[in-house]
């Protein structure tokens, strides 16, 4: 016990990757005993298995550990394991090579911060090699060496060693992952694991463990620009604490924040921590942090806080490379759940743009469908509008999530920004809201006033359906129950605002609903529930309503549509109200809502208790 | 310290994102090094407070210091105790000597179980780590169990990144893993650093035995130790090739497998 009794100082994650039966189990058997890393008995433990199952004792079985694992001779799941040496703490993933359990080898990989790709030198270049080769690249796991295999069974020959190295590097070149290492090993035997072979004297590279040992922690994420994705809003007691962990950058105490997509900024009162004193005054990459801000401003999980220099991306929708492991195939048009970072929101897939090969690469186009384990280039359309960045330039806020039902099926890489329509838009808002002149009254100030949040209905139909009544009768009640409302109506904008207007430009769905947006905007800065139909913009009330959106975003809009016979709603609609509606019975509906929204408090009169928070 | 921030930091993000999810959510506090740790955690996340109750499974076979250790710092810390029994196994007189693979499955797994259905539990956050023995090496951080509270280690869903399992279908529930990547070690050295109140039967008192791993009284017995301290402790273990649950008298055998597939911590 010489290399666990240092002091480590450090750890890191290193997943063992490679095709079935190529060696990982043995490799991982190998890299504890020559560290010495076994506990007493271990070894004597599973050689007696061995010897009552009457089987040649293999160091694999060390760490498979599941009775089933041990008798088909095969990782079923990935395995945590430990060893120490150099002062660093390796935390080991061994993941599983057969194609079956492509999940678990992802999930393995996914944590890991370097990696060993095993290569059979009997065998050669296999298809889970390239597979798992491929998904590193993909799963951001960028420092990795790759580890040649039972050199023993070719006579530790270096023609079927070079062979296999150059076979292996023009795979991995064209998609410009690099090996740091490529490393001739017996695992079996134990050459040029911990111990340099006396067998392979034409190598005169690292063995193993000095190659995992030039493995870095973490190259640099705190020198980036500020990511900081909020996970969470606390009010346990009087501190209302923002939660979340950097993913980027680092944040300290007076620094000014921007949220992305709600373009809400304050600045960094204090950072608040248990059992640390003196309190901490910065944070950095990694560290799970909680800030205090100056001001009681609204913001919610999925959020990424930055510095106004360098933003996020905003939009709906975006293009990535994702790999699939759903039971289901993934399909185009079907409802996923979309996660990035901490950003939950329902999602589609727009477009299959094509299916990647990851044995040759090459590409297969015209699929409608992915099927479990094939890797793919999509574009993807969320519900509303997401804070992102591209993989190339983040890694944590650059990646995402897909849940089908109730389980992660797939995953993926940002690789571009898809502009959507409403672009330029929210660019405006985004522009309008950071130089927005504050009075001295908050939005919270107004809102326990008035004992309502500031919120839009907007009531969206075709012609005759009763738009304008309904609007008319939830405005007077409101009114009634003593909250601030007011009807918003596009008429009283066309006669004022857009006389400047020529007829055709009035024609413009989209300038008329920006000009609608950005007065809609102003009352809601002013505390007021706005009641509005969509009756200006005629049948381009779709469009219109997105538009407006966009513009009021983030103060929620209570959607409503109207029609006379069942019809395809708008998107993002609430409340849908076909056939003749019962304006009382609408009514109740839409105040409920407001409840639910948490616009309204639950009591009439009452003073709401604003858990802006949680 | 930074590696013990490293590993502080990623139990954090794992509690948050459990506290987030799941409304009904609960820790099970078995008041040995693991779950005091887990413990003190839940204080970091959460900046002082532990927003869920704490569970204790209690076979009546624990050490009696134990059970005061329990009540002395769940009032001071203010927490939120729940303990549940098997009654109705006790009282048909199920102890050790009936096979301690039995006697674990009644009184904890089903002691477990019968707690989880009373209350409708959906989320539970246990301390179990990696490094303990062969099958909890194979967790998740995020780990369904099916309507009986099964395990089934053979389809685990995948998770990627910082993304967990946090959606299940009804009547089934997960649990929740946050000291996966700790070794014994770091829990020690965290004890040590945080200045964590932990119960003094890890501690040679003078006979030349400690414990070093806690359980019920019948199944657990103490190890030749002369570690008077935490960095006795710590200085112990950087030097041992002893397994930490070799005390733990229900791992023989393939113990662990079957009381784990069936729900067991």
């Amino acid at each position: 016990m010489t290399a666990t009794s240092t002091k480590p100082s450090d750890n890191l994650n290193i997943v063992i990757v490679g095709h079935v039966d190529h060696g990982k189990s043995t490799l991982l058997g190998r890299l504890y005993a020559d560290t010495g890393s076994l506990p007493d008995g271990k070894l004597e433990k599973v050689q007696a298995i061995c010897r009552q199952q009457g089987k040649e004792f293999e160091y694999a079985f060390l760490f498979d550990a599941f009775l089933e694992e041990q008798e088909q001779g095969i990782t079923i799941d990935t395995a945590r394991t430990f060893f120490g040496w150099k002062g660093r703490q390796y935390i080991i993933i061994d993941a599983p090579g057969h194609k079956e359990f492509l999940k678990n080898m992802i999930s393995g990989a996914a944590r890991a911060e370097g990696a060993l790709l095993l290569i059979d030198a009997l065998e050669g270049v296999k298809e889970q090699s390239k597979k798992h080769g491929y998904l590193l690249s993909l799963l951001g796991v960028r420092q990795f060496a790759v580890v040649v295999n039972k050199m023993d069974l070719v006579g530790y020959r270096q023609d079927v060693f070079d062979g296999i190295e150059k076979e292996y590097r023009e795979f991995l070149g064209q998609f410009k992952a690099v090996p740091q290492r490529i490393i001739p090993v017996s695992a079996k035997l134990g050459d040029n694991i911990a111990n340099r072979s006396e067998k392979m004297p034409w190598y005169s590279g690292p063995t193993v463990l000095d190659a995992l040992s030039v493995f870095r922690k973490e190259p640099g994420r705190s020198e980036q620009p500020l990511r900081l994705p909020v996970q969470d809003v606390y009010k346990f007691d009087a501190r209302r604490i923002i939660a979340g962990r950097v993913t980027a950058g680092r944040l300290k105490v007076g620094d000014s924040l921007v949220f992305s997509p709600s373009n809400k900024r304050a600045t960094i009162k204090s950072i608040e921590a248990f059992n640390i004193d003196p309190p901490p005054v910065e944070g950095h990459a990694g560290q799970s942090v909680g800030v205090t801000l100056d001001e009681q401003i609204f913001v919610e999980r999925g959020e990424i806080a930055s510095h106004q220099e360098q933003l996020p991306l905003v939009s709906t929708a975006f293009r990535a490379n994702v790999f699939w492991l759903g039971r289901k195939p993934l399909e185009r048009g079907r409802r996923y759940q979309l996660r990035v970072a901490t950003k939950e929101v329902d999602c589609e897939v727009a477009t299959i743009h094509r299916i990647i090969d990851t044995m040759d690469l090459a590409q297969q186009q015209g699929s409608s469908v992915v099927n479990k384990n094939q890797v793919a280039e999509l574009t993807i359309r969320a519900k509303a509008p997401v804070a992102f960045d591209l993989s190339a330039s983040f890694e944590a806020t650059g990646r995402f999530v897909l849940v089908d039902e109730y389980d992660i099926a797939g995953g993926g890489i940002v690789t571009e920004l898809v502009h959507d329509d409403q672009e330029f838009l929210r660019e405006e808002a985004r522009q309008r809201d950071f130089a927005w002149v504050k009075g001295e009254v908050g939005v919270e100030d107004r809102a326990q006033q008035y004992g309502h949040r500031a919120a839009i209905v907007l009531v969206t139909g075709g012609r005759h359906t009763g738009k304008s009544f309904l609007a008319r009768t939830i405005e007077a009640r409101l009114v009634a129950d003593g909250r601030h409302a007011y009807l918003l109506d596009g008429e009283n904008l066309r006669r004022g605002l857009d006389a400047d207007l020529s007829e055709g430009e009035r024609g413009q769905a989209t300038e008329m609903a920006r000009r609608y947006g950005e007065v809609a905007r102003l009352l809601v800065d002013t505390g007021l529930i706005v009641v509005s139909t969509t009756n200006p913009f005629g049948m381009a009330y779709v469009e219109a309503a997105q538009a407006i959106r966009t513009l009021v975003h983030p103060v929620p809009v209570i959607a409503i549509n109207m029609s006379k016979a069942p019809e395809e709603v708008p998107p993002n609609t609430d409340i849908v109200l076909s056939g003749p509606a019962d304006f009382d019975a609408a009514t109740r509906l839409i105040l409920e809502e407001l409840k639910r929204r948490g616009v309204l408090a639950q009591a009439i009169g009452a003073k709401p208790t604003f858990q802006y928070s949680i | 310290m930074r590696h013990l921030r490293q590993l502080e930091d990623q139990s954090v993000y794992i509690l948050r994102e459990a506290y987030k999810h799941f409304d009904n959510l609960a820790m099970l506090w078995s008041m040995g090094k693991d779950s005091t740790v887990l413990l003190w955690l839940a204080r970091k996340a959460f900046f002082g407070h532990v927003p869920f109750p704490l569970l204790h499974v209690d076979t009546s076979y624990k050490i009696p210091a134990m059970i005061e250790y329990r009540d002395r710092v769940a009032r001071e810390w203010g927490l939120k105790l729940v303990v549940g029994q098997n009654k109705e196994a006790l009282a048909a007189g199920m102890n050790h000597t009936l096979g301690r693979v039995n006697c674990c499955t009644a009184l904890k797994t089903n002691g477990l179980k019968q707690l989880i259905e009373q209350k409708g539990y959906t989320g539970i956050i246990l301390g179990v780590r990696a490094d303990e023995e062969g099958t909890r090496a194979k967790e998740r951080y995020f780990s369904p169990r099916d309507k009986h509270g099964d395990w089934d280690f053979r389809d685990q869903p995948p998770e990627l990144w910082d993304q967990f399992k946090t959606t299940f279908p009804p009547g089934t529930h997960i649990r929740i893993h946050p000291l996966l990547d700790w070794t014994e070690i770091n829990i020690w050295e965290y004890i040590k650093f945080e200045n964590i109140p932990f119960i003094d039967l890890y501690l040679d008192k003078g006979d030349g035995t400690r414990y070093r791993s806690l359980g019920c009284a019948p199944c657990t017995t103490p190890i030749k130790s002369t570690a008077k301290s935490v960095d006795d402790i710590i200085d112990e273990l950087r030097h041992t090739t002893v397994a930490e649950r070799s005390g733990r008298a229900q791992d023989e055998g393939r113990g662990m497998e079957l009381l784990r597939k069936d729900g067991y911590m």
